[in-house]
């Protein structure tokens, strides 16, 4: 604050104003470079602390209670595994529950309404949450057991809210034009959706579907509470025991012994790897295939 | 006249006979609700999956020594169940993250929305998704390696440890992408045209911003601000790893302490033998969570419904 001039004094009033505009921007720009400050210097962090431990041991060894020769490979192909289930129980569940809310449920309605109200809220609703659920039913309850497949599906409720919310906003961003030139052509509904308005919003529902991928693949809480085991020596089967890689950083950075700490942060660095480089493919891919109509 | 009335109504039930039924669209539609029935069926999975088990728990323990109770002690032979100190954490946590998430967040959200040219924020823009996606038990780990240490031996703050200040600093700034996100969509909505009346009127841009697109999009911004409580109140991986499991009021930031979430994470992570009573202490501290987080959640959704009636 420079000038203290009296209010609504003309003479003082500009660079008053000035200086009071600059600062706030400059306060502004304080917020961005505080989140991404804290986002590179986590990056670095990691990498700095877990490159000495990244090895070919790491990516293709068995777990260890000795750190020097402790592995991830079993953790990592579950996870790999858990990611393949996620897609394959999400997309097709949660496109066609956009196309429902937006081609064809009559709002007017009360259950539907009700449908939409309940996606909004499980989207945010605690992943642990959604652990407690698949402990008591999927695990215990049905009896399924501490598997692949179990953590698949708790996954796949964590993040469906999400792949809906994305599929609807890319189908509703084809225009009506599209589908009122299939309706004059004699198409029936089931045609337009398909065949003109699906084709058309596929890179948004590939964008959302990615960006929820990654996140499940980072998800670790729900995981937990499924029984991800600590202790995996053997490549996962889907209807057996399993390690994923975000369970195992965690249960390395429980552990007390130092050299347990940089295997986390090289566990890390593969999660970061993967989770980024799916998020970086779905921004690509927005930006390659934004339309305009 | 009646020759008349026939001519008039024959045209249209001879030009549009009686629709035909087409089995595969129903089908097609059945097919669709059934799919948008699972995240409804996924809603009652969760009330009944946490509500069964946290009766058969309320019924060894009465509901007012559970929320009323000062000690949490669920593993101990004397076992006792006050479920106030996980509650106390949980809020000081949030509480925390907010004073971080939430003026950092507007702030940048109001620059996202009202400053940045257009090609700052198309790269600004994915930098906040990526701080978005950075896993959760990586910013535990951040936490407690990094920004534990960093408290103590730069800035010389004696921390413990395990405390909830290295938590919440930590999930303050990874709740930052969520606050922007939503308040940016919010100022977005603003029309023009009450920014440029106040240009008209000799507003400069930081008037502009603070006293017309912030109160015009409020409803907005408080959504954002309690979706981020909620997440904030939800989040297990950085409080597990780095605010510790020490039930115990208090609320000094600096201290060791045991959320509702980093019990459930850290208790069922074990093998805790189904029908005992530590297992259904799980349902009815995980009840209580889904509950806290519920209502700020309809809240949230109730807000953001409001401004979009307003502008769209």
């Amino acid at each position: 604050m420079s000038a203290v001039a009296a209010p609504g004094s003309i003479a003082g009033g500009k660079p008053r104003r000035l200086w009071r505009n600059r600062i706030f921007k400059l306060g502004m720009l304080g917020c961005m470079f505080v989140a991404f400050g804290t986002l590179a210097v986590l990056l670095i962090d990691t990498l700095v602390t877990g490159w000495p431990a990244l090895s070919k041991q790491l990516l293709t060894g068995l777990p260890s209670t000795v750190a020097e020769e402790a592995g991830a490979r079993p953790a990592i192909l579950a996870t790999l595994y858990l990611g393949a289930l996620v897609l394959f129980f999400s997309v097709p569940v949660g496109v066609l529950t956009a196309i429902y809310l937006e081609e064809y449920a009559n709002r007017e309605r009360w259950w539907n309404r009700m449908i939409e109200v309940n996606i909004q809220n499980l989207a945010a609703v605690p992943a642990i949450v959604y652990g407690i659920l698949g402990l008591a039913f999927i695990v215990r309850g049905i009896g399924v057991g501490r598997v692949v497949l179990a953590g698949g599906l708790i996954l796949t409720l964590v993040v469906l809210p999400t792949v809906v919310v994305a599929s609807r906003e890319a189908i509703r961003a084809v225009p009506d034009s599209i589908r009122q030139g299939a309706f004059a052509l004699g198409a029936t509904k089931w045609q337009v959706v398909w065949r003109q308005v699906l084709p058309a919003s596929i890179p948004g529902i590939a964008t959302g579907s990615i960006l929820a991928l990654s996140r499940a693949v980072g998800e670790t809480a729900p995981l937990i509470m499924v029984g991800a085991i600590t202790y995996v020596a053997f490549n996962p089967t889907l209807f057996g025991p399993y390690t994923a890689l975000p369970v195992q950083i965690y249960n390395w950075t429980k552990q007390p012994d130092v050299d347990f700490q940089t295997l986390a942060a090289a566990g890390a660095i593969i999660l970061l790897v993967i989770v980024l480089s799916m998020n970086a493919v779905a921004i690509f891919l927005r930006n390659r295939y934004r339309k305009q109509w | 006249m009646t020759t008349a009335d026939a001519s008039v109504a024959r045209p249209t039930t001879t030009a549009l006979p009686r629709k035909k039924i087409r089995w595969g669209e129903q089908i097609v539609h059945l097919v669709l609700f059934v799919a948008a029935a699972i995240s409804v069926l996924t809603t009652v999975g969760i009330v009944l999956s946490l509500v069964l088990p946290a009766l058969d728990f309320f019924r060894e323990v009465s509901p007012v020594d559970f929320f009323t109770g000062t000690t949490w002690a669920p593993l101990f032979l004397d076992a006792k169940f006050g479920v106030v100190p996980l509650v106390v954490g949980t809020f000081v946590i949030s509480f925390w993250s907010a004073l971080v998430a939430f003026p950092l967040g507007l702030g940048v959200a109001i620059y996202l929305s009202e400053y940045a040219p257009p090609r700052a924020t198309s790269f600004l823009k994915p930098i906040l998704e990526i701080l978005a996606a950075i896993p959760t038990v990586v910013l535990g780990y951040f936490a407690l390696t990094f920004v534990t240490p960093f408290l103590r031996d730069q800035l010389n703050v004696q921390v413990e440890i395990f405390n909830a200040l290295s938590a919440s600093l930590v999930l303050g700034v990874m709740l930052i992408p969520t606050v922007a996100t939503l308040s940016e969509d919010a100022m977005a909505a603003v029309p023009r045209e009450l920014r440029d009346g106040g240009y008209a009127l000799g507003a400069d841009k930081l008037q502009v911003s603070t006293k017309i697109v912030v109160p015009a999009a409020i409803s907005g911004i408080i959504a954002a601000f309690v979706l981020a409580f909620s997440r904030a109140v939800g989040e297990t991986m950085i409080v597990l790893i780095a605010a510790g499991q020490l039930a115990q009021i208090t609320f000094d930031p600096r201290e060791t302490i045991e959320t509702i979430t980093a019990f459930i994470g850290a208790t069922g992570n074990g093998d805790v033998p189904t029908g005992s009573i530590e297992y259904k202490t799980i349902f009815a501290v995980g009840l209580t969570l889904f509950v806290i987080t519920l209502v700020m959640n309809l809240i949230s959704i109730r807000l953001v419904r409001k401004y979009r009636e307003v502008y769209e």
